[in-house]
């Protein structure tokens, strides 16, 4: 991908997850992160990996984005938009956010990685599906199958709680 | 010429000549098919007047949206009411780009982007069309179409379970989720639905066809609710919510939801007709490396699929009354869900214990 | 009290209802052959093909003003169906016939009668209501019009539309 693309992509990204905070109306908010998530995965597929890209979009730009919007339009939204800015929280949350990115800049300018250039991968086409089917199922079998247990529990809880209140 | 250069070129002909030759005038072709369709079933004749069997009423009508008043409801939400025809538009659209919609034209594959989790981008993009009428449902600031958006983003994401689970055994059975890996594998092994055919006397090719057959069906019901088409088109219930998620439209804005639902449509029926019916493969018909005619008539095959699939969606428009809502609900995640995930397990078993 | 229907128990394959739509789809795919055919001649093609000549007696088309064998206009400018008109579709200015006239007696004819028929909804109650039997409905229906103002029919064209009837009630002839 030539790097002009890259920096479309990242600027966009940088711009919109900006806008997922500066944003007033929680609407706009949330299609500005569904916005991020595309660059993100724009981002994932400069890297040859379309899988993760594209389970990026599938995943949070397609299913939770649209039940976050989903339960936003049904909340008040008016009650957001009168709210006023505390200065105090925007200051104390920019202090934590700038102090957090000092810190990953920190940590990742000390590894090694970071001070050479990325290695070219062996082939061209790397088949990411096959790759990310065989550590899934192979070196990780067994936390994801725990996950999967942990997973379903979380379904059945949710049915459990939203029913009891019925009775 | 520079390699890249003249890639983008290829790539943006095949862009053009397909959305902008192909898919658009089948768009605004099929909504003339579908009132002919319509009359047909019900005994009238249908659009007749302008041009020989009304063969220009799509000209007519497309004047008629352009022409009209574009107009704005004071109490919506300007950027996001203008926002939403787009949305639902571009993701009918942009699926296309990895479907092989032939097989080779003068030696360039007759797929746009040939890429390795085809199908997965197919689900990721239809899973976004969900945007243009969630967005237009609440920026129009109005009951009915807000109700419609509603209705229209459960139904979608209810419906996409049974949607990504159906395909499953496919891709079992290939272990590529390639698109043009599909079609390959179907021209070399049988179409999909018929995994038996060249091999008549294997049971197993038999045996295979069962999963098929449920896969495909739970699919082909799938895309019908994905593209909002009866007997689920409860998002636009004309009955119940005046027309849904576009009450508050007009004019080309209104047109564009309205050609959206067609061009989800063709899109749909090109996935089907590349996952199960062989996409461009017809039996005896050799690809595009033996001449151009023969790439040619590869194209033409597959959009032949496609429009046969097309009559269909019509065809059970006209015949089925619409679904209740939560009889929907019940089908699509009692029903529909477990019948596909069961699906799964057979064909599992099929492939992993029987030998081929 | 109320009365609980039963429903009805469905079989199994009712329950499936896959039989019954595939009954359904080869209903309608019958009638799209039928057609295809030509089999079937349900609709008429309006412009070319009219239903005039079948229209009954009783038809209610645009209502019109009728003269007799005379060529006497027959309404006398009563203005009962401009007060019974429901949608007020009728304007009535009657003017009045000089005693010196040989039908003095009949005291009063319409100067101008106009039926707005954007607003007339054929009812036929001016027809009913007329005592001289003047306005009748006839049977042009394709009433049609660029302006508003063309739509509003004015005495020459009610006359022209109501044509002339024959053998009723004689009020405008002396009394014997």
């Amino acid at each position: 991908m030539p790097s002009f693309l890259f920096w479309l992509f990242a600027i966009v990204m940088l711009v919109f997850g900006a806008l997922v905070v500066i944003n007033r109306n929680p609407i706009a908010s949330a299609l500005s992160l569904v916005i991020c998530f595309l660059g993100l995965s724009a981002l994932f597929m400069s890297l040859d990996a379309f899988f993760i890209g594209i389970i990026q979009v599938l995943v949070y730009a397609g299913a939770v984005m649209v039940l976050f919007l989903f339960i936003i339009m049904l909340l008040d939204l008016r009650a957001e938009e009168r709210r006023k800015m505390n200065w105090v929280a925007f200051v104390g949350g920019f202090l934590v956010a700038f102090s957090l990115l000092v810190q990953i800049l920190a940590v990742i300018g000390s590894t090694r990685m970071a001070k050479q250039a990325f290695p070219p991968l062996a082939s061209e086409h790397v088949d990411d599906v096959r790759n990310v089917g065989l550590v899934l199922f192979g070196n990780y079998n067994l936390p994801f199958q725990v996950i999967a247990v942990l997973i379903l529990v979380a379904t059945i809880g949710v049915i459990v709680l939203s029913k009891r209140r019925l009775r | 010429m520079n390699p890249t250069v003249s890639f983008i070129l290829i790539t943006l002909l095949k862009i053009v000549g397909i959305v902008f030759l192909v898919i658009l005038p089948m768009v605004s072709y099929a909504v003339y098919a579908e009132r002919k369709v319509s009359a047909l079933i019900q005994d009238r004749l249908g659009p007749n007047r302008v041009g020989p069997a009304g063969l220009f009423q799509p000209i007519a009508d497309a004047m008629k949206f352009l022409l009209k008043e574009d107009f704005t409801p004071a109490h919506v939400n300007k950027l996001y009411y203008w926002l939403a025809p787009c949305l639902a538009m571009v993701p009918a659209i942009t699926t296309i780009a990895v479907v092989p919609f032939g097989s080779t034209l003068f030696g360039v594959p007759m797929v746009i982007a040939d890429i390795n989790v085809g199908v997965l981008f197919v689900f990721a993009i239809a899973s976004l069309g969900v945007y243009g009428i969630v967005i237009a449902g609440w920026a129009s600031n109005s009951k009915y179409p807000f109700l419609g958006a509603v209705r229209s983003s459960s139904q979608m994401i209810s419906y996409e379970l049974s949607l990504g689970l159906a395909v499953v055994p496919i891709f079992l059975l290939i272990g590529n989720l390639r698109l043009t890996e599909v079609v390959q594998y179907q021209i070399d092994h049988g179409w999909m639905i018929l995994p038996f055919a060249g091999n008549w006397k294997n049971p197993v090719g038999w045996l295979l066809a069962v999963p098929m057959w449920i896969s495909f069906g739970v699919f082909a019901i799938a895309v019908f609710a994905e593209t909002n088409r009866l007997p689920f088109d409860l998002p636009e219930a004309e009955t119940e919510l005046v027309g849904g998620y576009h009450t508050e439209y007009s004019s080309m804005k209104f047109a564009l939801f309205f050609l959206g639902e067609y061009a989800a449509m063709i899109t749909g029926s090109a996935i089907i007709v590349t996952l199960f019916l062989g996409g461009w493969h017809f039996p005896g018909v050799p690809d595009g490396s033996r001449g151009w005619i023969f790439g040619l008539i590869n194209i033409f095959v597959f959009f032949a699929k496609i429009a046969a699939l097309l009559f269909v969606f019509m065809w059970i428009r006209f015949t089925l009354p619409r679904f209740r809502y939560d009889q929907l609900m019940r089908l699509g995640w009692v029903f529909f869900f477990e019948i596909a995930l069961v699906n799964i397990f057979l064909a599992a078993a099929i492939i992993g214990f029987v030998d081929r | 009290m109320a009365i609980t229907v039963p429903r009805p128990k469905l079989t199994w394959s009712e329950r499936l209802y896959l039989p019954a739509i595939a009954a359904g789809m080869a209903i309608t795919l019958r009638h799209l052959k039928d057609m295809l055919l030509g089999r079937t001649r349900v609709t008429m093609q309006y412009p070319e093909q009219k239903w005039d000549a079948q229209l009954p007696e009783h038809y209610r088309g645009a209502p019109a003003l009728v003269k007799d064998e005379a060529g006497r206009i027959r309404c006398v400018a009563c203005q009962l169906c401009e007060f019974i008109c429901p949608p007020r579709a009728i304007k009535i200015e009657p003017g009045e016939i000089p005693a010196k006239d040989r039908f003095s007696k009949v005291e009063k004819y319409p100067r101008e009668f106009d039926i707005d028929m954007i607003r007339c909804i054929f009812c036929g109650m001016c027809e009913e209501v007329c005592p001289e039997q003047a306005i009748f409905l006839r049977k042009d229906y394709a009433i049609t019009g660029l302006t508003r103002a063309e739509m509003v029919h004015n005495k020459e064209k009610l006359l022209e539309i109501g044509g002339v009837i024959h053998g009723v009630v004689l009020k405008w002839n002396e009394k014997k």
